[in-house]
């Protein structure tokens, strides 16, 4: 393996180790719940994206081959990251707001997690 | 070089761990404890990847795309039980 693959990847684990630890940090840095949501869903993911960089440079470099494996992993995890965001902040607005302590929704149904969701409790759909 | 940031990265990930466990046991809330538990599973995936670089095998990666689908749907099981009283309806 040359120097240059070996600096990249160094650079890219040293990145990804310390974005990994700033997202759990601020798990217990910051005050409120929802400011809780945000330090891991962003700055975690984006160091889990970092390992799986050098892990592709690195498996490039030492067999040849690109793998894609690693593109799976990434991409399954960009995709439920959001998610698992939603569901926990719709977890935290039921068990800790009230529904009149939301803003005013525009689109003329409730927000979901208090009301039906539209054409269930009516007619049922053609 | 490499087995320095690897080192590195991994008590990064080791410290992180210890974080969430923390955050796990005193946060005042369910939505909390799924929020670390979470985390936890992200951080467990890195470190299988790290160790794979280590060993350099790729079986791993196996492993680790296995985790990370089981620590989805259990984060979002979780949060349906709690959401609804139910899992399935």
């Amino acid at each position: 393996m040359n120097l240059f693959a070996e600096v990249l990847i160094s650079i890219a684990l040293v990145i990804s180790g310390l974005f990994g630890f700033v997202g759990s940090y601020g798990l217990i840095k910051l005050k409120n719940s929802l400011q809780r949501l945000h330090a891991p869903t962003k700055a975690t993911t984006l160091g889990v994206g970092g390992v799986l960089i050098a892990s592709m440079i690195f498996f490039y470099a030492t067999t040849g081959y690109i793998s894609v494996h690693e593109l799976l992993i990434s991409l399954f995890l960009f995709l439920t990251a959001p998610i698992t965001a939603n569901f926990i902040a719709k977890t935290y607005m039921a068990y800790n707001l009230r529904e009149d302590e939301l803003p005013e929704n525009e689109s003329g149904h409730g927000w979901a997690i208090y009301d039906d969701p539209p054409n269930t409790s009516s007619e049922p759909l053609d | 070089m490499i087995e320095y940031a690897l080192l590195f990265a991994a008590g990064c990930y080791g410290i992180a761990l210890l974080l969430d466990l923390w955050r796990i046991a005193v946060g005042p809330g369910p939505a909390d404890r799924i929020l670390a538990l979470d985390t936890m599973v992200i951080n467990v995936i890195a470190l299988l990847v790290l160790y794979g670089i280590w060993r350099g095998t790729a079986i791993y990666f196996e492993a680790a795309m296995l985790i990370a689908m089981v620590g989805f749907v259990s984060t979002v099981a979780y949060c349906r039980f709690l959401l609804r009283g139910d899992i399935i309806e």
